[in-house]
């Protein structure tokens, strides 16, 4: 027997004494510490022959360790592709976004930065240009900021059988803690006549958006936490800029210059990317704020429901604001009802929706439409193609719905998309 | 909500009450190690290096280092489609462009049809370009690739010489499209 632990053994101990007596053979492999450790990595050795549960009551189970994990049994993923993975919309409860679980993209990978060499450089037209280690940013009076990010590519309903992962996981929502871009303006003393300013990463797309200062002073964050940790390193460790409301391309990550000028720099990605064309043969740039949205999570593709009582379930944001109100539609557009929706609304984050219904079985669709608190209601595709065209790519926010079959199959509503 | 909104308006408060001046935190950035990082190039040209290039001399580099993604003539293939002069005198979309359009299928966006200033060719090639080793391109080799991708979407004659002076000066097709957001919220869908 190898040597272990003083509590390991008496762990090891006691659920060997309690071994049941009820003539399981596989329980008695569990009597070794190894097996018992192994209840719970592996839930196929939790059931029975019959499949029933193991009875937790009879042994103990291991006791306090160093670093949590989810339940074996829970297994939400992104689903990853070369440019970004998506948050599984479907299995998440309530408004935040599990860190792990937050969406990802970005245009050259992740680098690996190290936070001792880190260094943030602001300059450009300031009194005092100045370098930042990290220790330096976290000296400063710090803030907290819950609110969602998106990314202004996230539309994915081109099929029927789309999850809400697929149509939408290109956004997620986090608290932020970090320095201000105010406070640290004000250290370095930004001139007058200062109007944009060029946030700059460190990854080996170096990537580069501009900023219009005015805009973005009152809530811009250079946040270095995540739902109480340092960043993940695919959100940018260890610092980003977070810019409520804002597409998250603009959220520049592994920050590490930040430029004031007097102009746009009118980098790639705000000029061939990331701008809007519209039906009249203009196209929209610096089109920053994303617009109200929401998307029924449950009931969705590829769920099966079954007659009687359904909890309609999901979420909506604008990021010009909070919430006002979610409608939501059992019959397919003609009638609309308000959603309740969970308290506290946030402004500019992830509001959490729910609404109460009788499935009677007949074949219809369940539709959700977000109104934010400047009077802005979430249009259906066919206004927002009235706007914009046919080639428009980016800042899709349609009304989307689920349809759901006699035999209570559950599919994405394809045909309101084709306008 | 009260709870977290009144925790943000106090800090940010806080830090808008630094009337009194800096911190004192960080430390002086020199001009040495700003020039080191500060690799932007503006529409106005600020930012860009001595050197150039044209268009003959930028083929063997673009043949050598961006051809097995963009395509041997920039047509695109694992990455985006560079070249594309249609359609004249239009954007890849609105209404002379579904005139011109026709019943033919669509045509890609690309820097000639799409993109609205020349120094955004440099500024991104040099940083972030060839993907396989950013951000390893001199600057006479970054204005050989743009003046190549210029001359092929038929902006400039392949003899033309681009440097930091005759850069800002190439008008973009595409310049003219882009427009401020105006979107506000409120009813209006835009």
């Amino acid at each position: 027997m190898r040597s272990l632990p003083a509590d390991l053994r008496y762990i090891e101990r006691m659920a060997t004494k309690n071994r049941p007596t009820g003539g399981v053979t596989r329980r008695t492999a569990l009597t070794t510490l190894s097996a018992a450790v192994a209840v719970t990595l592996r839930p196929d050795l939790v059931s029975g022959q019959d499949g029933a549960l193991a009875d937790t009551t009879k042994r103990w189970g291991r006791l306090p360790n160093a670093l949590g994990a989810r339940s074996p049994a829970e297994n939400p993923k992104r689903t990853p592709s070369p440019t970004s993975s998506r948050t599984p919309l479907q299995d998440l409860h309530g408004t935040i976004t599990p860190s792990d679980l937050h969406y990802e993209r970005h245009h050259a990978g992740v680098p690996v930065v190290d936070p001792i060499a880190y260094r943030l450089m602001v300059h450009g037209m300031v009194a005092r240009p100045i370098t930042f280690t990290l220790q330096d940013l976290k000296r400063f009076p710090a803030a907290t900021r819950t609110c969602f990010l998106e990314c202004s590519g996230n539309f994915g309903g081109q099929r029927e059988d789309v999850t809400p992962q697929d149509l939408c996981g290109l956004t997620s929502q986090s608290e932020w803690t970090g320095v201000m871009l105010s406070t640290v303006l004000n250290e370095v003393g930004a001139r007058p006549g200062a109007t944009w300013f060029l946030a700059e990463g460190q990854d080996a797309a170096v990537m580069t958006r501009s900023i219009p200062l005015k805009d973005a002073v009152g809530e811009a964050m250079l946040a270095y936490a995540q739902n109480g940790e340092a960043l993940r390193p695919e959100q940018g460790y260890p610092v980003r800029l977070l810019l409520p409301g804002w597409e998250g391309n603009a959220a520049v990550k592994w920050l590490r210059r930040i430029e004031v000028g007097d102009q746009p720099f009118m980098t790639r990605e705000e000029t061939s990317k990331y701008t809007d064309p519209l039906v009249d043969g203009t196209a929209r740039e610096f089109s920053l704020v994303m617009d109200a949205r929401s998307v029924i999570t449950s009931p969705s593709y590829p769920q099966t429901i079954e007659k009687g009582f359904v909890e309609l379930r999901g979420v909506a944001w604008s990021g010009r604001g909070a919430i006002r109100r979610v409608d939501v539609s059992t019959d397919g557009g003609r009638t609309w009802k308000p959603a309740t929706l969970q308290q506290p609304v946030l402004p500019k984050a992830h509001t959490r929706f729910r609404y109460a219904w009788e499935w009677d079985g007949r074949p219809t669709e369940v539709l959700s439409r977000a109104v934010d608190e400047t009077g802005y209601t979430q249009p259906e595709m066919s206004a927002l193609q009235r706007v914009r065209g046919r080639r428009t790519r980016y800042h899709l926010n349609p009304v989307t719905g689920w349809t759901i079959a006699a035999d209570g199959r559950v599919r994405f509503g394809l045909q309101r998309m084709r306008a | 909500m009260i709870v977290v909104g009144a925790v943000f308006t106090i800090s940010l408060a806080a830090a808008a009450q630094s009337p009194s001046g800096p911190l004192r935190i960080g430390t002086p950035a020199t001009p040495g190690q700003i020039a080191a990082l500060d690799i932007d190039v503006r529409p106005d040209g600020t930012g860009l290096p001595p050197g150039g290039g044209t268009a003959r001399e930028g083929a063997p580099i673009y043949a050598e280092k961006c051809a097995a993604c963009h395509g041997a003539n920039g047509e695109g293939g694992t990455a985006d489609v560079l070249v594309g002069a249609e359609p004249k005198n239009s954007a890849p979309f609105g209404p002379e462009y579904e005139r011109w359009r026709g019943a033919r299928p669509d045509v890609p966006f690309t820097i000639g049809n799409y993109w609205p200033y020349a120094t955004t060719l440099f500024d991104y090639v040099r940083r972030a370009m060839p993907a396989g080793a950013p951000g390893s391109l001199t600057a006479d080799e970054t204005y050989a690739l743009v003046a190549w991708l210029l001359a092929k979407n038929e902006i400039i004659a392949e003899s033309d010489l681009i440097n930091r002076e005759t850069l800002p000066r190439v008008r973009m097709p595409a310049r003219a499209r882009f427009v401020p957001d105006s979107r506000r919220g409120g009813a209006e869908v835009k």
